[in-house]
């Protein structure tokens, strides 16, 4: 439900509110004015080939206060173009490029229509996701071609050029800062590195089975993107699922995003030289992963969210230990925090590093943890509380101080939230089966899922073919909020020292491989 | 800074008395680090090569220097240069993207330029195969010493994985024991 378009739009099943229609040209542009002006957000952009009878086509979805609204665009003809929407969305820049890199559709007056993911590797004429014709699975291979970075020029002004073999145990990535002294005057991003073909994979793999790739897409948010990949599944089937295997997945849900807290409050510290903080935190991870390991069978829990449901179990002893484990946590991670606000030191360096103001966070469109540090209150588990959220009453943190303090202290937040949050769903168990079995209809359909997973709002968009034969999946879309966020790093690094990026990058540690694909 | 050090004394020495399940890590882990003394006459350096991976192996990395396993303490380290590093580990289906720099960084390594693949995307490219974005597995790219599957392989498989790798280099005598 959108203000200013005409379109019928069409709820689909699920368990958050999804609407979608076809609209044409004109809507496109209305919807999008439309949104921004309602304070409303762009949650992803991407395209689909033809082939099959079917036309290619640009989609986007926004989030509003009514739902999730999938909007289709179809692209004729072989001039056919999409009004460029990073005027009004600056983020979508580079994911109109990765459309145009992936399927060839072209958003009409882009300022910036430099490769973004097509690095050379493959030619520029070749769109893995564009019509089955074109879209061989071995391309030769294209041309390395030198990338235009900005460049800023004046008295003093140097280049550092870093990655994409980084010094640390991190995602490849290349950063270009352009510095006077120690001081950065503009960074530029440029990623990709790790695009290994994840939407096409998609459509070799059969629905049932390609949950286990959704939870590859980004190691650390391999929950968040199994629930969604497998929600997107549940409504394209008309499926419910059962009470327990919802709250199990809530559980994993909530334990990824300790986990991943955890491990970065820890090297948010010795990023800052406070060593003793990543021996703490990493210790208390290393329990938590094992426990993981123990209850569930992985560590990260990969694969435990399936399609009906959650492929594991708690018993009572399991649970017993599961809170106990909360409760233990809980008190450490109260006296670390105490730890951390006592040390002038420490407070130094976070605060006012990498500062984004409430006022940039809405012009830039900044999503998830980090909106929240920057006063945006925005978090799906209450927005568009599904069960079990809707019985839960999460408490959202928020911050309005924008920097790396503000974003250590939401984590803090969120992180002792969640220890509720897990003691309360284990607690509160219901009975019954953990998982159904469910088929597809012999038609062709489409799903989505939206999960708030710990960087941000994570989304899969999935179509499917049933009619002849086993069903396929003819698109699946993985959108990581990092795609937003990237962007606004960007900004938060201006003015600060070369010294104090590794910490201000670490305070939003975003995603490499959900970004790329 | 009472606090960090009564928080230190608290939580005592978790590498020296692990938890019941962990005894056999610890024997596995005091081996190692003889081992290596023996092999190397010195400490491991690895450098760190990401081609592509989903993120989940450089986790399990990261926790190989929590104080459970103690990497550095057994005289393995991270650096962050090729050209400081005995052995590459590399983990990922090696996307086309990052072909050109995993060769290079290769190039960069001094001998003996030890390669270890972690993970299933190291060993054949995983779930991600071989495509138009990938290579497949790392020995597509960089010649292969040794290969630790697993989705993402536990940390004390990848330093079981460290250490027969230079365990076999002494086997074919690439590296001469001081």
């Amino acid at each position: 439900m959108l203000p200013g378009i005409s379109t019928e739009l069409t709820r689909l099943p699920g368990p958050l509110p999804v609407w979608h229609g076809v609209i044409d040209a004109a809507d496109w542009q209305a919807a999008a004015i439309g949104v921004a002006q309602q304070g409303g957000r762009l949650v992803a952009l991407w395209g689909s080939g033809g082939g099959d009878s079917r036309t290619p086509a640009v989609h986007a979805a926004y989030a509003t206060s009514t739902g999730l609204t999938w909007l289709e665009l179809p692209q004729a003809g072989s001039d056919a173009s999409y009004p460029d929407l990073s005027g009004l969305f600056p983020f979508a820049n580079r994911m109109q490029r990765a459309v145009r890199d992936l399927s060839g559709l072209n958003a009409a007056g882009a300022a910036d229509t430099r490769p973004w993911l097509n690095h050379g590797a493959w030619p520029r004429n070749y769109f893995p996701l564009g019509d089955a014709a074109s879209a061989q699975s071995m391309p030769d291979r294209g041309e390395v071609v030198d990338y235009s970075f900005v460049r800023v020029e004046g008295d003093g002004v140097h280049e550092i050029a870093v990655g994409p073999v980084h010094a640390g145990i991190i995602e490849p990535g290349h950063f270009r800062f352009s510095v006077v002294g120690e001081k950065v005057l503009r960074l530029e991003q440029r990623l990709g590195y790790t695009h290994k073909g994840t939407e096409k994979r998609f459509t070799e793999l059969a629905p049932h089975q390609a949950y286990r790739l959704a939870g590859r897409v980004a190691g650390d948010s391999t929950v968040a993107f199994a629930w969604a990949y497998c929600m997107a599944l549940e409504s394209a089937a008309g499926c419910d699922i059962p009470v327990r295997g919802r709250s199990l997945r809530a559980l994993l849900l909530e334990r990824e995003r300790v986990a991943n807290h955890l491990g970065d409050l820890g090297a948010l510290g010795n990023d800052a030289g406070l060593g003793v903080a990543l021996a703490q935190f990493s210790r208390l991870k290393e329990d938590w992963l094992r426990l993981s390991r123990q209850l569930f069978g992985h560590r990260f829990m990969m694969d435990c969210v399936a399609p009906g449901g959650v492929e594991c179990d708690l018993d009572g002893a399991g649970i017993a230990a599961l809170i106990a484990q909360c409760d233990s946590i809980q008190r450490e991670v109260q006296q670390l925090r105490a730890m951390f606000d006592e040390h002038a030191g420490l407070q130094d360096r976070f605060s006012g590093a990498g500062r984004v103001s409430p006022e940039l966070a809405i012009r830039l469109g900044l999503t998830g943890l980090a909106a929240r540090a920057s006063g945006q209150s925005q978090d799906l588990r209450c927005e568009h509380a599904w069960a079990p959220y809707d019985s839960l009453a999460v408490n959202v943190a928020t911050q309005s101080a924008g920097d790396v303090a503000a974003r250590v202290a939401v984590r803090f937040d969120e992180t002792l939230e969640s220890l509720r949050l897990v003691r309360s769903i284990a607690a509160d168990l219901p009975a019954g089966a953990v998982r159904v079995k469910f088929l597809l209809k012999r038609e062709s359909a489409r799903g989505a899922g939206w999960v708030e997973g710990w960087r941000g709002e994570v989304l899969v968009t999935l179509e499917v073919d049933g009619q002849e034969g086993e069903p396929r999946i003819r698109r699946c879309h993985c959108h990581d909020p990092s795609w937003q966020n990237w962007p606004v790093l960007e900004h938060a690094i201006i003015g600060n020292i070369v010294p104090d990026f590794p910490l201000i990058n670490k305070s939003f540690n975003l995603d490499y491989s959900g970004h790329d694909l | 800074m009472w606090n960090i050090v009564k928080q230190i004394a608290r939580t005592g020495r978790p590498t020296e008395a692990p938890p019941q399940a962990s005894d056999e890590l610890r024997v596995e882990t005091d081996r190692i680090q003889r081992e290596l003394l023996q092999i190397l006459g010195q400490a491991l350096t690895i450098r760190l090569v990401d081609a592509g991976s989903c993120n989940g192996c450089e986790l399990e990395l990261n926790a190989l220097g929590n104080p459970y396993y103690n990497m550095e303490g057994l005289g393995i380290k991270f650096v962050a240069s090729p050209r400081h590093a005995d052995m590459l580990l590399v983990t990922g289906p090696v996307s086309r993207n990052m072909e050109m720099a995993l060769k290079r960084t290769y190039d960069a390594a001094p001998e003996p330029k030890l390669v270890l693949a972690v993970g299933d995307c190291g060993r054949d490219g995983g779930i991600f195969g071989e495509s138009y974005a990938t290579c497949g597995g790392v020995a597509k790219v960089i010649p292969v010493d040794l290969v630790v599957p697993g989705c993402p392989p536990p940390p004390i498989e990848i330093l079981r994985g460290i250490l027969t790798a230079v365990r076999r280099v002494r086997s074919q005598k690439r590296v001469e024991p001081s």
